[in-house]
């Protein structure tokens, strides 16, 4: 179990692996922050959707035993995304200036949609051990059922984000697969 | 008629194998292994640097502005538009000026390389948010527009970018609304900072940058100057231009650079310099270029003509 999971936690830092060789082979280009951003951004919802999944994925093969570390681990990888993401925004585009920050929170929806995804994964990356899931019991099943919610939060940030969303094909995927793997669970 | 033709056809290279070799190129470019080489106007000028616009400013490097650009004709994200450059079918290439003027006439790009060319400095800045400073190699447009002599009923000039659907493949995708169109008001085309550029760097334009002739306004965000001009036509009424038609909310027919004048999406009070990992540089209305044009816009609302 252990090594299924540092295997899993390592293939979910690839992408930042590959980012950084990028970086250090061809130089972090004209806009590094925008290649940052997107990247962490782009990953944390990409392994949001995949820790959800994780439980279709499992009756669908009629797999035995437990799949909760691999949620797990994909969910911890996403919150570990979406953290970078919120620094890179905080320390590039901000230049840690808290009052911009401030401006920006209540005047762009896009950013208050992602900061409220992110208020979202927080508790569920907090409460994400072993010991945590007894302590909680069933509360805890549902207290992280908010993934849902923060995943869809995570889609729409990116969709109010783009410059030509009717001509953006990416976000409307993830929107796609998030009202798909919805579909999928409601009929549990 | 003798045939004159010293190659025998059997050392032509038949067409599917040139097609292939391309194809194989492009997926090593798109690999990281190969470097695209860079498609320029093959259009040459002799031009001097012009020590009143921007002597001594620091260049921003030459490689980041030929590799992130805007140009949605040769593809939507920032990397596109340099892969895609061999697109652009560049010879010949002419500009027709028309409309409110007594002398329409299309200028071909020789007789548009006999104007006085010189290279300036000048400061550009994105409305995304990022900026750069470059030499430019251009002329003044109001030499062009003064040849067209234009008549009282010119208030606007209106700039049409390339349209050829059959060469260049977005425009088959209602992307933006093709021809890319933008304009200025007479007084603002007429005025000396308004360039139509062939050069950048010293050498012809390349393709991701809008060869062979755009324009370049300082004082506006960079989407007013547009790229690969083929016709320019003065009229009577504001026209209609791309990005106000995509999105007027976002994006105002005079686009002066300002700082107090935020994006719906974002803060325009500074900008980040290609090749920089900060904000580092504070955005300055009209870019910086307030003593020479600050006029143009005396009693107007900025706030209201964004």
């Amino acid at each position: 179990m252990v090594l299924k999971t540092v295997g899993v936690a390592l293939a979910c830092l690839l992408p930042v692996v590959g980012v950084g060789w990028t970086f250090y082979h061809n130089g972090p280009g004209p806009n590094p922050v925008e290649t940052l951003l997107y990247e962490t951004g782009v990953w944390a919802l990409r392994l949001l959707l995949l820790t959800l999944l994780v439980r279709p994925l499992w009756q669908a093969l009629r797999l035995l035993g437990s799949f909760v570390w691999l949620r797990r681990t994909l969910g911890l990888a996403a919150f570990f995304y979406a953290t970078l993401h919120l620094l890179v925004y905080f320390m590039f585009d901000l230049n840690l200036d808290l009052a911009a920050g401030w401006e920006d929170l209540t005047t762009r929806p896009f950013i208050l949609v992602g900061m409220l995804a992110y208020l979202l994964l927080v508790p569920l990356a907090l409460t994400s051990s072993v010991r945590w899931q007894r302590r909680l019991g069933r509360a805890w099943a549902r207290l992280h059922r908010l993934v849902y919610g923060a995943t869809l939060l995570g889609a729409l940030h990116f969709l109010l984000l783009v410059k030509n969303p009717l001509a953006t094909l990416e976000p409307w995927l993830y929107l796609g697969i998030w009202v798909g793997l919805m579909g999928v669970r409601s009929r549990f | 008629m003798k045939n004159i033709n010293p190659i025998p056809a059997s050392w032509v290279t038949p067409e599917s194998v040139y097609l292939s070799r391309r194809q194989w190129l492009k997926a090593m470019v798109a690999a990281g292994l190969l470097s695209s080489p860079t498609v320029r106007a093959a259009y040459t000028f002799n031009s001097q640097p012009n020590p009143a616009y921007g002597r001594g400013w620091k260049l921003t490097e030459a490689k980041h502005v030929l590799n992130y650009n805007n140009f949605y004709e040769l593809g939507p994200k920032k990397t596109d538009p340099a892969e895609n450059a061999h697109l652009l079918p560049l010879e010949p290439w002419s500009v027709r000026v028309e409309g409110e003027c007594e002398r329409p006439r299309t200028f071909t790009m020789e007789a548009l390389l006999r104007f006085p060319i010189e290279q300036r400095i000048y400061r550009f800045r994105c409305v995304e948010g990022w900026s750069f400073v470059a030499p430019w190699d251009g002329f003044e447009l109001r030499r062009l527009l003064q040849q067209v002599r234009p008549t009282s009923r010119a208030k606007f000039v209106v700039f049409e970018s390339i349209y050829a659907p059959d060469r260049l493949p977005m425009q088959r995708l209602p992307l933006l609304s093709w021809p890319y169109t933008e304009g200025l008001r007479i007084d603002e085309a007429m005025h000396p900072l308004t360039l139509l550029a062939v050069g950048l760097y010293g050498r012809p334009l390349a393709g991701q940058n809008g060869a062979p002739i755009r324009l370049v306004v300082p004082w506006k965000y960079g989407f007013k100057s547009a790229k690969s001009i083929v016709r320019i036509r003065l009229v009577e009424k504001m026209p209609m231009t791309t990005w106000v038609k995509e999105a007027p909310h976002e994006y105002g027919f005079y686009a002066n650079v300002n700082p107090d004048v935020p994006h719906p999406r974002w803060s325009q009070q500074r900008e980040r310099p290609l090749g920089s990992w900060f904000k580092s540089r504070k955005t300055e209305l009209f870019n910086g270029y307030g003593d020479q044009v600050a006029h143009l816009y005396r009693g107007m609302d900025l706030r209201k003509w964004f």
